[in-house]
């Protein structure tokens, strides 16, 4: 069984690869290469793979997924600039995969445990462009 | 591994009637949707694609070229057309969401090479949803 929790949170980003060149970055990127960043309301929807216990019925208390989904993303990623404020972002490129895969890093070792395991990340960019991370 | 799903939009009429069928049995079969002169949806279509992410990009899949191919394929020989009427591919197949998952990805399978030339992104699976109650899915390796 499986459960989802989502959280929202607001960022700006930029995504440049420092070895390549201004042309290639704007032929990679297109406007995502603008250098003063651009921002999205980026949703987050976690899910939990489990089996419910037998006394609660739950597979986890909501409830603390969403103060794990608050500490661990929404505190530390919502209103701020990734490149420059939140770490590894000033060295790796905060494309949508990659924001991904490092939220699953920062979850999979509160998350994983006692019967339960982190099933998949998905964060939405836009409601049109959305990236589900699912492990190695 | 990463799914990367872009979500399109596109507006367009079809009449579901069979040919193999008597007018009895289509309105039987397919009801309202047999109406002679047709109706219409706005489908929203989700591609969803596979990868690894490259070391260069941080990304598993260009957005824009995808974009393009949906364009390509999809989004400019669909929009605002009479699918039974206009689209080939739905002169003798009749067009239901099931038939149109079906077209989407035998399209985007047969450009594939062509933007993507690389073992990846793969193509995945397509989701139609003709209204917001009726969804369609369909994975890429269920047609050849």
């Amino acid at each position: 069984m499986v459960i989802t929790r989502r959280v929202e949170f607001s960022a700006s980003h930029v995504c440049r690869n420092p070895d390549l060149s201004e042309q290639e970055n704007v032929n990679l990127f297109g406007m995502a290469a603008n250098p003063h960043g651009h921002g999205h309301n980026f949703v987050l929807e976690v899910s939990v793979e489990g089996k419910p216990d037998p006394v609660t019925g739950m597979i986890m208390d909501l409830k603390q997924l969403k103060d794990v989904l608050n500490r661990a993303v929404v505190e530390p990623y919502d209103h701020r600039f990734l490149n420059r404020e939140v770490p590894p972002f000033d060295r790796i490129i905060p494309t949508t995969e990659n924001i991904a895969r490092e939220i699953w890093r920062r979850l999979s070792p509160e998350l994983n445990g006692g019967g339960r395991n982190l099933q998949s990340v998905r964060l939405y960019e836009t409601p049109d462009l959305y990236v589900d991370y699912l492990g190695e | 591994m990463f799914r990367v799903t872009r979500r399109y939009q596109f507006a367009a009429s079809h009449r579901l009637h069979s040919t193999h069928l008597t007018e009895d049995e289509n309105l039987r079969v397919y009801g309202k949707c047999a109406y002679p002169y047709g109706h219409g949806h706005n489908y929203q279509i989700e591609v969803s694609l596979l990868g690894p992410a490259d070391e260069t990009s941080g990304r598993a899949a260009d957005p824009a070229i995808l974009d393009g191919l949906v364009a390509a394929q999809v989004l400019k020989p669909f929009e605002h057309r009479n699918l039974n009427a206009e689209v080939e591919s739905f002169r003798e197949v009749v067009p239901t969401s099931e038939n149109l998952g079906i077209e989407i990805c035998r399209r985007l399978k047969r450009h594939w090479r062509s933007v993507f030339p690389g073992e990846w992104p793969k193509l995945e699976k397509i989701r139609i949803e003709e209204t917001p109650r009726n969804i369609f899915e369909i994975k890429a390796d269920e047609i050849e």
